[in-house]
């Protein structure tokens, strides 16, 4: 079953990898991810869209909460979701085809963003099944490249708050001091 | 007053309390020594770097406090790994510094450059790349905390240079602060959880507890007891657990799994709810999963939430420090001896007709013979190193352990090797305990150049090599399941001699080859003020038994003739 995980992160240099580096060593398939900051400069988002079946994915979701990086993880499957993705696509094309290319374009309400003589490109935004629904349909016309950014999801109804940051008072060296008390104890 | 970044980090460590530091300089490191020369920590330096972290991992089980190693980069942080590993896998708090090439040259491929960041990341809890000098006091507390609390593990901070040599006002942080790290946190139906377990044990007519690592780590030996001999209920425990509960206890069942007694797979076979604290089921725990206390309502205490369903159905999760929960939660039961008095009939039943055993009149020395009088002659309170191997699973039988952290092995890596340098590190932490280092030949040639080291700091240690002649573990297997085609086992016609070899680092050595020899040879070495290694010649094909082969169920267990 596919599963749709919301994952908060310090905004730190190496945390991507930490998670990408957890799915593999777990031996867990991603479908995508996606990731960017969010209005807090100090914290990032991820969407990761995984397969697995529950157990699988609760194991993600403790493994992915372990990491120190990590400040919340969210599963959002099941919930109210919008789901979208940003996809670019380079399509040949000439006069003959232009006309049938726009028709799939305006369709799904996607838009042209760049035209040559030969080629045109096209950027549309919705969720996994529309735009594979799309490309389904450019398919049989001259495909030259493809980018997808991976999905991005919000609930409508589920909030990820990020919380505050919690503060741990320490004595110089308590962290030894109190293990050296309790092993001289016995 | 601006300090450089080597000078932060020295007064940092100094100020967490450290009081050694294991490692060896190189090219990188060349700052962080020259301000440690004139320190009060003192330096323990090694022969090799996996040698340091082995060290740190000792002294940091002996002693509950974290273990702190110093390296330079390159081929001294890649020779961490081993030892990282093997402390994350059995939660072990430790510290690894490691030099890092100038963060302008990282990513250059320069001399002695590894992306140790990357290389250590699955082997650590967390590690650090200091970018800016502005962040290494905290970056060192945060490490020191992170290490500690929560599930213990190595953290590893990778140290450039250039961030070495930079100057700035050292401020040494009085607090910490994480948005998503909170490792005392408990979930809010903790509570609601105890209460499902207390009921659960209330109800039951055949319980058992069975514990693990988990309770060494939250120091929490005293509360487990207090449980069992409220309640009466057995328990077993695992090879990290072992000492938590003194095995010579009437409600001992001793340890569990692959090589555990017959009486505690049994046990855990046949309850009906099942206590697990502190534990993880490891493979060599349940034996065959799908056929694991199939009957059993399975109860886990847990401050890991990951290690909860992992691998077995969980009926009650107590995501918990163990000592908090166990106290808890034995306010919430009483005695049930009367109530499962059946039950207790039939583990005595199994005790008195499945006990462990060894031929006391082989002609051979038997390694179980040996470790049997280990434990005697120290009364059981040594404590006790092991590599890993045949000699590790006899160990965890006939030491009979009572106190914790007196078993210090390496049970989820299982890594050879272990043995010499992690009990000098635990006699470094431990200066006042008999600290006795249990080897089989093989295991410990993997790690032997350490021996200087025991040389150099006369450290006291007492040194077994078990020596048959094999990778004797490797050889039980050939046996039983490779038609005796010892494969790459065989290792006694090029052995060392071992008292030669001794001997050359000006360590006394001792050699016992008969049956006679082992009480008086043990008594010689026990009474020895310096370090001694005794060399065993023990009988070479001799197998380790009960077993429970893998692939099997917990009580379809092999045992000798």
């Amino acid at each position: 079953m596919k599963h749709t995980v919301a994952v908060l992160v310090e905004n730190h240099f190496g945390v991507l990898a930490r998670v990408a580096g957890l799915f593999s060593a777990r031996g867990f398939n991603i479908d995508s991810l996606a990731v960017g900051a969010t209005h807090d400069p100090e914290v990032s988002r991820m969407t990761v869209i995984a397969q697995g079946d529950d157990k699988i994915v609760d194991q993600i979701m403790k493994q992915l909460a372990k990491l120190v990086d990590v400040i919340h993880v969210e599963d959002l499957t099941g919930n109210d979701v919008i789901e979208r993705e940003l996809v670019l696509i380079k399509i040949g094309a000439n006069a003959e085809s232009r006309n049938d290319i726009m028709h799939v374009v305006n369709t799904f309400r996607a838009k042209i963003v760049d035209v040559s003589p030969e080629n045109m490109t096209i950027e549309v935004t919705g969720s996994e099944g529309k735009v594979d629904a799309m490309l389904e349909l450019l398919r049989p016309f001259d495909l030259r490249e493809v980018v997808r950014t991976g999905q991005i999801a919000m609930g409508r109804r589920v909030e990820l708050k990020t919380p505050a940051k919690r503060t741990v008072k320490l004595a110089p060296g308590q962290a030894a001091a109190k293990r050296n008390k309790k092993s001289k104890k016995k | 007053m601006k300090l450089t970044g080597a000078q932060i980090l020295i007064k940092c460590l100094e100020m967490e309390g450290v009081e050694h530091i294991f490692g060896l300089p190189g090219g990188v490191i060349l700052p962080t020594y020259d301000v440690l020369y004139d320190s009060k920590i003192k330096l323990i330096l090694t022969k090799h770097e996996q040698g340091a972290t082995h060290m740190a991992d000792g002294y940091a089980r002996a002693t509950g406090r974290p273990g702190v190693c110093i390296v330079t980069s390159g081929p001294a942080a890649t020779n961490t790994v081993t030892g990282l590993a093997t402390a994350y896998m059995d939660s072990v708090p430790m510290v690894c510094i490691t030099g890092q090439v100038a963060t302008t040259a990282i990513g250059s491929d320069a001399f002695q450059e590894a992306d140790v960041l990357g290389i250590t990341r699955p082997v650590t809890k967390h590690n650090y790349l200091v970018k800016d000098v502005k962040d290494l006091a905290r970056i060192v507390r945060e490490a020191f905390y992170i290490a500690t609390s929560g599930k213990p593990g190595p953290v590893l901070i990778d140290f450039p240079v250039d961030v070495s040599r930079a100057k700035t006002d050292f401020v040494y942080p009085k607090e910490l602060s994480f948005r998503g790290y909170a490792p005392e946190r408990e979930p809010e139906d903790c509570e609601a959880q105890i209460q499902k377990a207390a009921a659960l044990i209330m109800a039951a007519k055949q319980p058992c507890l069975y514990v693990g690592g988990g309770a060494t780590a939250s120091n929490a030996e005293q509360e487990v007891r207090a449980f069992v001999e409220k309640t009466g209920i057995p328990i077993t425990t695992t090879l990290l657990g072992l000492g938590v509960f003194p095995e010579t206890h009437e409600s001992s069942l001793r340890m569990l799994g692959m090589h555990g007694t017959h009486y505690a797979n049994y046990s855990v076979q046949n309850c009906d709810v099942l206590i697990a604290v502190g534990a993880r089921f490891d493979d060599r725990v349940t034996g065959n999963i799908s056929k694991f206390a199939t009957k059993a309502k399975i109860i886990h205490i847990d401050i890991d939430p990951s290690a909860i369903a992992k691998t077995v159905r969980v009926d009650v999760a107590v995501v918990s420090d163990v000592k908090k929960a166990i106290t808890r939660l034995g306010r919430q039961v009483n005695d049930r001896r009367g109530e499962i008095r059946e039950w207790l009939e039939q583990i005595a039943e199994w005790k008195k007709k499945f006990p462990l055993k060894y031929d006391t009149k082989a002609k051979k020395i038997l390694q179980e013979h040996v470790i049997d009088k280990i434990g005697e002659l120290t009364r059981h309170q040594a404590i006790v190193v092991t590599g890993v191997g045949q000699h590790q699973m006899w160990t965890a039988q006939w030491y009979r352990f009572e106190k914790p952290r007196t078993m210090l092995t390496s049970g989820g890596l299982g890594t050879m090797g272990y043995g010499l340098p992690a009990t000098i590190g635990a006699q470094l932490g431990c200066p006042g305990s008999t600290v006795v280092c249990i080897e089989g030949d093989g295991s410990f040639q993997m790690t032997m150049t350490e021996l200087a080291t025991a040389a150099a700091y006369k450290v006291p240690i007492k040194v077994f090599i078990l020596d048959n002649g094999y990778y004797g573990m490797v050889r039980q297997w050939q046996e039983l399941f490779y038609k005796r085609r010892y494969s790459g086992s065989v290792i006694g016609p090029t052995n060392p001699d071992f008292v030669k070899l001794v001997e050359s680092y000006g360590i006394l050595a001792l050699r016992m080859k008969t049956p006679k020899d082992v009480v008086p040879m043990i008594k010689k070495a026990l009474a020895h003020k310096g370090p001694v290694v005794v060399h065993c010649v023990v009988a070479p094909e001799s197998n380790v038994y009960p077993m429970v082969p893998a692939g099997n169920a917990l009580d379809q267990i092999m045992d000798m003739a």
